[in-house]
């Protein structure tokens, strides 16, 4: 199943965050003013980025990364007889030119570089088609989402972008269950360790803030990108009036109980099944 | 006579006109009304205060489905319409991610009306843009112990899976209330 849509109603983070979660393999086609760009994904994590029209061969990359110069970039592109990057990155390697870590940090760098470019994107296309991996020429990378979805969050500007995705202050944070990756392969900032510091399930993101002596669109941006990055959740109301009332904990907590007995229920179910 | 009643809520077009249609017994008392403004290209038609279905479940028993307006403009109704409700529907356009935000806002405000049961409907699953029902479950941050159902609202078949999936929640709650 193809996802479609524009990056107005739904952000590069939160498509990132889909993908994460989803564990998807595929490639998510970006149309921007003019800017396409290509990220390709194998089970949640991201593998190879590129933006049509610009030079994403290996040697472009390592001559942006300052690995070679552009004089030796030159030579490579006039009188190499390999055609592919992969089989350029292993004369280089086997030439002694550069390692292996010089390669894929370089590569590593020019992925990461064009997915940050897309991050503000807040206008244009998306489409994600499912199953398709990159060229198979291109050397790849395989890249946690989480770390990514973490930066790309910081690098938001908007405040109407933010109150939209958390419009409530009042509501209590709590740690994801099942996250996928644990906070200590994540990089966080001090401000972002501060506000983790406080989420107990009860101190809401209004309290954090205050405790912390942070503005609005301070909380709601690093919230954001914690939230996104599928490190904590929100707390439902009733949850929260749980915890808030200090009611011995068992369990999730369950909706309010309807009001009627199960006989009925099972009357209207009976009915349903024989329409 | 004992009433009882279920809601279908959800954004604009989202499919809740047809979904009580494809199951009610009557014809839908349906308060729809040509569209005045931009929403017209979507649908001509929309409701304005709300629909209402009718399931005859015995000589003492009937159930009521009623359908919330999807126009923002009448959220003033909501409150009402979720009175005494056994549960409710959110219906989604699963083609349609546009509509996801406020979908998932009139969920925030109906768990906070009544934090009765409530299953997520992944409407227009036959069409090829279609969302899944688990990508629908991600982008409107639902949470895992909460049912995302296929629907199509035409179908009969589809809406009774979706009813009694719900009937079946609510059930859950009342034994869990009671254990």
């Amino acid at each position: 199943m193809a996802l479609k849509g524009n990056l107005r109603d739904f952000s590069v983070t939160q498509l990132l965050n889909l993908i994460n979660l989803a564990r998807k393999t595929g490639v998510l086609t970006i149309e921007s003013d003019g800017t396409t760009a290509r990220m390709y994904f194998r089970e949640g994590r991201l593998l190879h980025a590129s933006i049509a029209g610009q030079d994403d061969q290996l040697t472009a990359i390592l001559q942006k990364a300052g690995k070679i110069t552009p004089e030796q970039a030159q030579i490579i592109r006039t009188r190499s007889q390999v055609h592919t990057d992969k089989e350029l990155g292993l004369l280089l390697i086997n030439a002694g030119y550069l390692s292996q870590d010089d390669i894929l940090s370089s590569v590593k760098q020019h992925v990461l570089d064009v997915v940050y470019y897309l991050f503000p994107f807040a206008e244009g296309r998306f489409h994600f088609e499912p199953d398709q991996l990159p060229p198979a020429d291109r050397i790849t990378v395989s890249l946690d989402l989480e770390s990514i979805i973490m930066e790309g969050s910081r690098r938001i500007k908007e405040w109407e972008r933010l109150h939209e995705e958390l419009p409530d202050l009042d509501v209590a944070l709590k740690f994801a269950e099942r996250p996928r990756t644990p906070l200590r392969h994540i990089n966080l900032n001090v401000d972002e360790w501060r506000v983790i510091s406080f989420i107990n399930g009860r101190n809401t993101i209004r309290q954090i803030a205050q405790h912390n002596g942070m503005g609005e669109f301070q909380i709601r941006k690093i919230v954001y990108g914690l939230l996104a990055a599928g490190l904590v959740e929100l707390v439902e109301p009733a949850e929260q009036k749980r915890r808030a009332e200090a009611v011995p904990a068992g369990g999730p907590a369950q909706p309010a109980k309807p009001p009627v007995k199960r006989n009925v229920i099972m009357r209207i179910i009976d009915r349903i099944r024989r329409i | 006579m004992q009433n009882v009643k279920i809601v279908i809520t959800g954004p604009f077009a989202a499919g809740k006109t047809e979904f009580i249609r494809s199951i009610s017994e009557i014809d839908v008392v349906s308060t729809e009304r040509r569209i005045s403004d931009n929403s017209r290209v979507v649908k001509e038609e929309t409701t304005v205060a709300m629909d209402f279905g009718r399931i005859t479940i015995d000589q003492d028993l009937v159930l009521y489905l009623f359908g919330t307006p999807g126009q923002k403009r009448f959220d003033f109704m909501w409150e009402i319409l979720s009175e005494g409700m056994l549960g409710f529907v959110l219906m989604v356009d699963s083609t349609k991610s546009e509509t996801f935000r406020e979908a998932r806002q009139i969920l925030d405000v109906f768990k906070k009306y009544a934090g009765v049961p409530f299953v997520v409907a992944a409407n227009k699953q036959d069409l090829p843009d279609a969302w899944s029902p688990e990508d629908l479950r991600i982008a409107l941050r639902i949470n895992s112990d909460v049912k995302v159902l296929p629907c199509v609202a035409r179908d009969k078949e589809s809406v009774k899976h979706v009813l009694l999936e719900l009937l079946y929640t609510i059930l859950e709650t009342l034994e869990e209330g009671v254990s």
